[in-house]
């Protein structure tokens, strides 16, 4: 029972439930400020989301892409590194398991998912690993140059679709063979006819295999060695510049297989992008809220896709810009982030525990 | 390809360059200073934001186009520099981490903006058509063959006014004290602190100064391009400027000759029909190759890196 009280007056914990709770009370300061009932407009929105099977599972299904996208972003972070090109793996993997799930044709389906979820996976890891590499071997900078990959992804994702896989007289692909799709239709006819689909369990799978390998192998405390403090991993024998690569490699793997999922469980094709699906972007507020660890990220996407999905029911109901969803998002990143701010507001509450810990 | 095409492209260039240059200028005041930038893009969507509605307000007020105009650049300074506040009071006095405040403005600038002109537009989610600055040519000078066509014929004001900043900041960065103090706390915060220079000041006074000039680039895009402010009228161009500052080296020169060759990219597409050997080229080939040249200058300049010393850390003068 103590270490149960322990474990949610911890930090890590207070922190960011503190920051989610003014983040949200920033936003309905912003509607109240804009003539909106904030009570009735979160109302609609946690009613969007739980209020029945259907929305329920397109939130879920929100949600899933999110997972995959945010721990790719805590993964590459345990390694000191800053992956902000989860928008470019999180293409290119969705263009890989598109390619497959098209041009494989008469596979069975125990073997078109497996090889299209792995080309995803694979690609997007290796799209990835360029930045890693440069890094490593070149010393530039991830950010710049994965902001770099991003585009040239976002590109050579239209590229291959226009060129390879194209719908006659369309702006989107071929649909992927019956036998790549990843979608639960039992699930799905349970759930409304949302479109659910095996991603999410995968995703669940991933958690907890990042937990597993960030924490209870030795190639994870490498990781972690790295990301805490290079010159001393270094000089305890381990080979940075090795780990840096393969923590981007495992960081696009993530993020490439969310968008594997993308087309294999929802969408069933792709379309030629006039510019990024931003989910990468959001997989980085959501490892930021999740503090980089897999099972806040679980937590964080959890958050992120209630609120954003949850947000149309908020305009459709209560006639509030949906927008202000993405204000709410950004003041919890923010207190997360100037957690100075966040201690100082509970600074009188600091005080009185310390004292009771005196006597 | 005659001249005048030539003339055209590199007019084309240097409308889509403007924006580039003021945002990776502003880019340079706050790296310089030691605090990283990721926030210039929201910069600049809260400024083609305040420019659109404030050139809209001006004139409903019956001011003219060009002076309502000026007074968007003028709402969009006011705004910029109030934004990047955030980013300086999280950075700065917090020591929260640089990049993720930055990718925070990002995150606000599409969520209250579009917030905003749906408020104030009854759920529109465009502002108002508004004139903008209108193209001039100046007498004589058009004349010239090429150069004419190119520098002085169709030309936005906004454009003069970027590459004079340009200069400026040249000059205000390396022959003013103000300029050396700001670089001195970038690269070594604690020897600056040593000798007197308020090293928080510095990066305060250096971050609102990139916020007022990549808002005044989000404004350039308004009052020039677009005529209007939506979802899609910033949408990417802050993370290039910051390619453009890195491929220039955080010299004000450099970064205007990168922002120059971003727009170039940018122009290229609305002429690449024109030559005959591009048919048989995918337009996607063409889009990526700047982001390709970037990474290979980047690779290529391996081991003279000019990034600020001290850039990304928040300074503590406890560790002095």
């Amino acid at each position: 029972m103590n270490n149960v009280l322990k474990w949610f007056t911890r930090d890590s914990f207070i922190l960011p439930v503190v920051a989610i709770i003014m983040g949200l009370i920033l936003g309905g300061v912003v509607m109240l400020i804009g003539g909106y009932n904030p009570i009735e407009a979160y109302g609609a929105l946690f009613t969007k989301v739980f209020g029945d099977m259907y929305n329920f599972g397109e939130a879920v299904r929100e949600m899933t892409p999110l997972i995959m996208t945010g721990l790719a972003f805590a993964f590459a972070s345990r390694a000191g590194l800053f992956n902000i090109g989860g928008e470019g793996q999180f293409l290119v993997g969705m263009t890989a398991a598109t390619f497959v799930g098209v041009k494989f044709t008469g596979l069975p389906i125990y073997l078109h998912v497996p090889l299209a979820l792995i080309a995803g996976a694979l690609f997007g890891g290796l799209w990835a690993a360029i930045a890693g590499y440069l890094k490593a071997a070149r010393g530039v900078n991830e950010v710049i140059s994965s902001i770099m990959l991003n585009w040239i992804g976002l590109y050579l994702a239209n590229l291959i679709v226009r060129q390879f896989l194209l719908l006659k007289g369309e702006n989107r692909s071929v649909d992927i063979s019956e036998s790549a799709s990843i979608s639960l239709t039992w699930l799905s006819e349970l759930m409304g006819n949302s479109r659910v689909h095996m991603g999410t369990l995968i995703a669940l799978v991933m958690a907890v295999l990042f937990y597993i390998y960030m924490w209870k192998t030795k190639q994870g405390y490498e990781i972690r060695a790295v990301g805490y403090n290079p010159n001393a991993a270094e000089y305890a024998g381990m080979h940075v510049n090795r780990n840096i690569v393969k923590a981007m490699f495992i960081s696009g793997m993530l993020a490439g297989l969310g968008g594997a999922f993308q087309v294999l469980g929802v969408f069933h094709y792709q379309t030629v992008m006039s510019g990024s699906p931003g989910t990468g972007f959001d997989g980085i507020a959501v490892a930021l809220i999740g503090l980089n660890h897999p099972f806040g990220v679980l937590l964080g996407a959890v958050l992120f896709g209630t609120l954003t999905y949850g947000s149309a029911g908020m305009s459709f109901a209560a006639d509030v810009p949906p927008e202000i969803i993405r204000i709410v998002i950004g003041s919890i990143i923010f207190f997360i982030a100037a957690q100075g701010i966040v201690r100082w507001i509970l600074k009188p509450f600091y005080s009185k525990r310390k004292k009771e810990k005196v006597l | 390809m005659d001249l005048l095409t030539i003339g055209q492209i590199i007019n084309t260039t240097l409308v889509f360059a403007t924006a580039l240059i003021f945002a990776s200028l502003g880019g340079i005041f706050s790296e310089k200073s030691g605090v990283t930038n990721l926030g210039l893009e929201g910069f600049m969507v809260f400024g083609a934001f305040a420019a659109g509605i404030g050139a809209h307000y001006a004139q409903e007020a019956g001011m003219g186009g060009t002076t309502s105009a000026w007074m968007g650049v003028l709402l969009a300074i006011v705004l910029g520099v109030l934004v990047s506040l955030i980013h300086a009071v999280a950075s700065i006095t917090f020591k929260a981490d640089q990049i993720i405040s930055g990718i925070v403005i990002n995150f606000l600038a599409a969520g209250s903006t579009l917030y905003l002109v749906k408020l104030l537009f009854e759920g529109s989610g465009d502002s108002p058509l508004v004139q903008g600055f209108s193209k001039f040519d100046v007498p004589f000078l058009e004349d010239i063959p090429l150069l004419g066509e190119a520098f002085f014929k169709n030309v936005y004001p906004t454009t003069y006014l970027a590459i004079l900043f340009v200069f400026l900041t040249y000059y205000i960065m390396f022959k003013t004290p103000f300029g050396l103090r700001l670089r001195s706390v970038g690269e070594h915060p604690s020897a600056a602190d040593t000798v007197g220079v308020k090293v928080r000041r510095y990066r305060y006074v250096g971050v609102m100064i990139s916020g007022a000039l990549a808002a005044i680039g989000g404004a350039a895009i308004t009052l020039t391009t677009t005529g209007t402010f939506s979802h899609n009228t910033v949408s990417g161009q802050g993370y290039i400027a910051i390619a453009a500052m890195i491929f220039g080296k955080w010299n004000p020169i450099g970064a205007f000759g990168a922002a120059v060759f971003f727009g170039f990219s940018q122009a290229i597409r609305n002429y690449v029909q024109l030559f005959e050997w591009s048919q048989s080229i995918p337009q996607e080939i063409i889009f990526m190759l700047p982001y390709l040249l970037t990474i290979v200058v980047l690779v290529a300049a391996v081991g003279r890196s000019s990034a600020p010393s001290a850039l990304g850390e928040a300074y503590d003068p406890g560790k002095r």
